[in-house]
């Protein structure tokens, strides 16, 4: 089945094959021509050029492979064409200690099917030249350190993935990872949550690259019912902190969040379970794929 | 008396020859002769060695984990975020508690009357006789009996101990994993105890196998959570508590049941066993006047072994053998032999040996054993299995159930399975060990709750 599947991913992707939406051959948005100087679009460039715009970011997560790595391709590109602004890519891991029921279940039902390193980045390889929008990987350590942090930082780079999100790797134990993050401009994001003391959340901020990535609540990941009123402070903290952007993640998954942390002055909104609830528990990957993009639609629209 | 973090642990991390002089051990044993004069030639040369080493290795002598918690490249502090001002307060809070009289005399008191502590260091006798050679010789067996702990194992020590921390902490919640139930039950033992509420999470298969420890930590008021993820077994147990602290953090204090886990938990974990150690140093020479030669004891996290093996680490001439779940066979695909057959990798918060798969995921293990049955180990034992301080073997379901029916018959004791393993590997031991070589045993745990398990498989 899964054999099937890949087969028919690969085949869509060829030259000339048809895949929804249409692909776009160039990939910046044009305000970004103006300003970039090197042939990619980093997380913090991309960033700055909302900044300029006064918008905020709508980064969305999905766990690729989840129903399979065809639909996670199609659901790229959806996300991309409804105005996505970085998309954060979940890498399956067996024992997933920051996520809560509906990634867990994602990423089982992922590794079920087969999804392995080299099929995602065999995937990657040829969907990111299709999108506008740069893509952050977000992969457990174990998965990384079997492969060599070196060479699998080449291989983010060689794939053309801009960011990289470590949940289970502290700053005390980055200092690996940002170093070859960095020979391969990569963009090493770091978490802060609301138990970080600020001391501590400073040096975070000091060391993460791209943009800052806070949890917005004491918990694994998974849609809540409202966002904590402490997101507000923290915010203000962070942002006295520094001056690079700050995602708020974990919990965001209706647009009337998205309007509230963006009232809280948040430079982007991390919306995963929602998403991957869609995608994963459609009945067709085609019905998931309708219902996602509704959904960032929706989101997207609370941006604005 | 009941634990010292404050004193580092030391260790010749370099010495080039450590390996060999292990295995040097023991020549000519004389069991007779006090320790300090046996073999007066080897322990000369034995003496030079070790300040050689000293001498040349002085500024690489190091404290046991570092500052960032780890044994070399293992152990450190691999959670989320979240977690992490949880294990600073947690670290300090038990630094503290070591300088602390007050803690140590109530820990003390809580061992002696509520534990019964100390536990015997048992001759036995005709285990001891089983191994002898036709000649009349071979090693005498003596067997730590933690089994005698109150609820039945070793792993109260700890269990006992991080209550009363998390009562310093003001944490009145207090989650636990669990494989084979014995952590669970002492844990739901200890919260019952000192009053405080208590959530177990265990596999839904362990459950199944432990039914026995389900009832007994639901009898003592234990909310006891299957967890159905995974191969619904004590890797996927462990991953729901950590969870479950990463949500309840800010009221809850995790009561980790192994040396395995983040920063400080398997020095912590560790220092809360060492008891077991210390007693045996002091009973050994009562008994014979002499250090134990060899101890033995199994390793799933390895939290008896290192509880153990601590004491003695420092004491080069005696031998640490650690005994690991083979399973089906080492060769089957289906054991946790994680220390023999895995490789380095993260995994519940520390880096150590993992069985994991060409993309580091993590493997099923497999083992007849609920407590052996994990992918991971403690990061210590993988830092004494690189510097060749400790030995690691393995041993199959099949030869634990021997050993578990063996020490039932010869001494009247039925072992839990995971001690089985330990046993079991005496059969191998035993023949290449010198006349009177003393071999310490940790009896580990008692077989009642592994009695429905050995019904499958044993026919009597």
């Amino acid at each position: 089945m899964a054999a099937t599947l890949k087969t028919t991913f690969f085949l869509q992707n060829k030259p000339g094959g048809h895949s929804l939406p249409r692909i776009k051959p160039f990939r910046f948005k044009t305000p970004m021509a103006t300003l970039a100087t090197v042939p990619t679009v980093g997380l913090s460039e991309t960033f700055s050029r909302l900044k300029q715009q006064g918008k905020v970011a709508l980064i969305p997560y999905i766990t690729a492979g989840d129903p399979d790595l065809s639909t996670t391709a199609q659901a790229l590109k959806v996300l991309d064409s409804c105005g996505s602004d970085i998309i954060e890519l979940g890498v399956p891991y067996s024992d997933p200690l920051a996520d809560g029921p509906v990634i867990q279940a994602a990423a089982a039902r992922s590794l079920a099917r087969g999804t392995n390193f080299d099929n995602i980045f065999a995937m990657l390889k040829d969907v990111v030249p299709q999108l506008s929008c740069p893509i952050a990987l977000f992969s457990y350590y174990n998965p990384v350190l079997k492969r060599g942090v070196k060479k699998f930082m080449t291989t983010l780079k060689d794939a053309g993935i801009h960011g990289l999100v470590v949940p289970d790797v502290p700053l005390e134990e980055t200092e690996i990872l940002r170093k070859e993050a960095v020979n391969n401009n990569v963009e090493l994001v770091l978490l802060t949550t609301p138990t970080t003391p600020v001391s501590r959340m400073k040096a975070i901020v000091e060391a993460s690259e791209g943009f800052v990535y806070l949890v917005s609540s004491v918990g694994v990941t998974g849609a809540r019912a409202s966002v904590s009123d402490k997101v507000q402070s923290l915010l203000y903290e962070i942002k006295e902190a520094t001056s690079k952007p700050v995602a708020v993640g974990f919990g965001i998954s209706k647009p009337e969040h998205v309007k509230q942390v963006v009232g809280w002055g948040a430079d982007g909104v991390i919306v995963g379970s929602a998403m991957v609830k869609l995608l994963g528990e459609a009945k067709s990957p085609e019905e998931g794929l309708k219902e996602l993009e509704n959904f960032t639609k929706s989101l997207k629209t609370a941006l604005l | 008396m009941a634990f010292s973090s404050a004193a580092p642990s030391r260790t010749r991390t370099g010495l080039p020859s450590s390996a060999d002089s292990y295995s040097l051990f023991p020549l000519k044993f004389d069991k007779i002769t006090p320790p300090c004069h046996f073999n007066p030639k080897t322990h000369s040369i034995f003496c030079t060695l070790v300040a050689m080493a000293e001498q040349q290795l002085e500024p690489v002598v190091q404290q046991r984990p570092d500052s960032f918690g780890r044994f070399g490249q293992f152990g450190g502090k691999y959670v989320p975020e979240t977690l992490m001002y949880a294990l600073t307060e947690l670290e300090t809070a038990f630094k503290s508690l070591a300088s602390d009289q007050e803690f140590q005399e109530e820990l003390d008191g809580i061992l002696r009357d509520y534990v019964g502590r100390e536990t015997p260091l048992y001759f036995a006798e005709r285990l001891t006789e089983h191994y002898k050679r036709p000649d009349g010789k071979g090693p005498h067996i003596y067997l730590k009996r933690e089994d005698l702990n109150h609820t039945g194992a070793h792993k109260i020590n700890n269990a006992v101990a991080q209550a009363l921390l998390a009562k310093r902490l003001g944490k009145k919640r207090i989650i636990a994993e669990t494989g084979a139930g014995q952590h669970g039950v002492a844990t739901a033992t200890v919260c019952a105890r000192f009053g405080l509420q208590c959530i177990i999470y265990m596999g839904s298969q362990d459950m199944e196998r432990q039914a026995l420890n389900v009832f007994r930590m639901r009898l003592l008021g234990a909310e006891v959570r299957p967890v159905h993820s995974g191969t619904a077994t004590l890797k996927d147990a462990t991953s729901e508590a950590i969870r479950d602290w990463v949500t309840n953090v800010e009221s809850t204090h995790y009561i980790l049941g192994s040396v395995a886990g983040p920063h400080p938990y398997p020095m912590m974990v560790r220092d809360f066993h060492a008891v077991i150690g210390k007693e045996t140093r002091k009973q050994a020479l009562e008994k014979w006047g002499g250090k134990p030669d060899v101890l033995v004891a199994c390793v799933g996290g390895g939290s008896n072994a290192m509880g153990l093996f601590h004491e003695f680490v420092d004491d080069e001439d005696v031998r640490l053998i650690g005994v690991e779940a083979a399973g089906f066979g080492l060769d089957s695909g289906k054991h946790a032999a994680t220390l023999t057959k895995g490789e380095v990798g993260v995994l519940h918060g520390a880096m150590s040996y993992l069985l994991q798969d060409d993309d580091g995921q993590i493997i099923e293990p497999h083992s007849i054993s609920a407590g052996l049955d994990y992918p991971g180990v403690g990061p210590e034992h993988s830092f004494l299995k690189d510097i060749g301080r400790a030995e690691y073997y393995s041993i199959t379901d099949e030869e634990a159930l021997e050993a578990f029916k063996r020490l039932s018959r010869l001494e009247g004791i039925i072992p839990a399975l995971e001690t089985s393993h330990a046993l079991g590997y005496l059969e191998k031991l035993c023949p290449m060990l010198p006349d009177g070589t003393k071999v310490v045993l940790n009896c580990s745990g008692r077989g009642d709750k592994d009695v429905q398990t050995a019904i499958k498989q044993l026919k009597l």
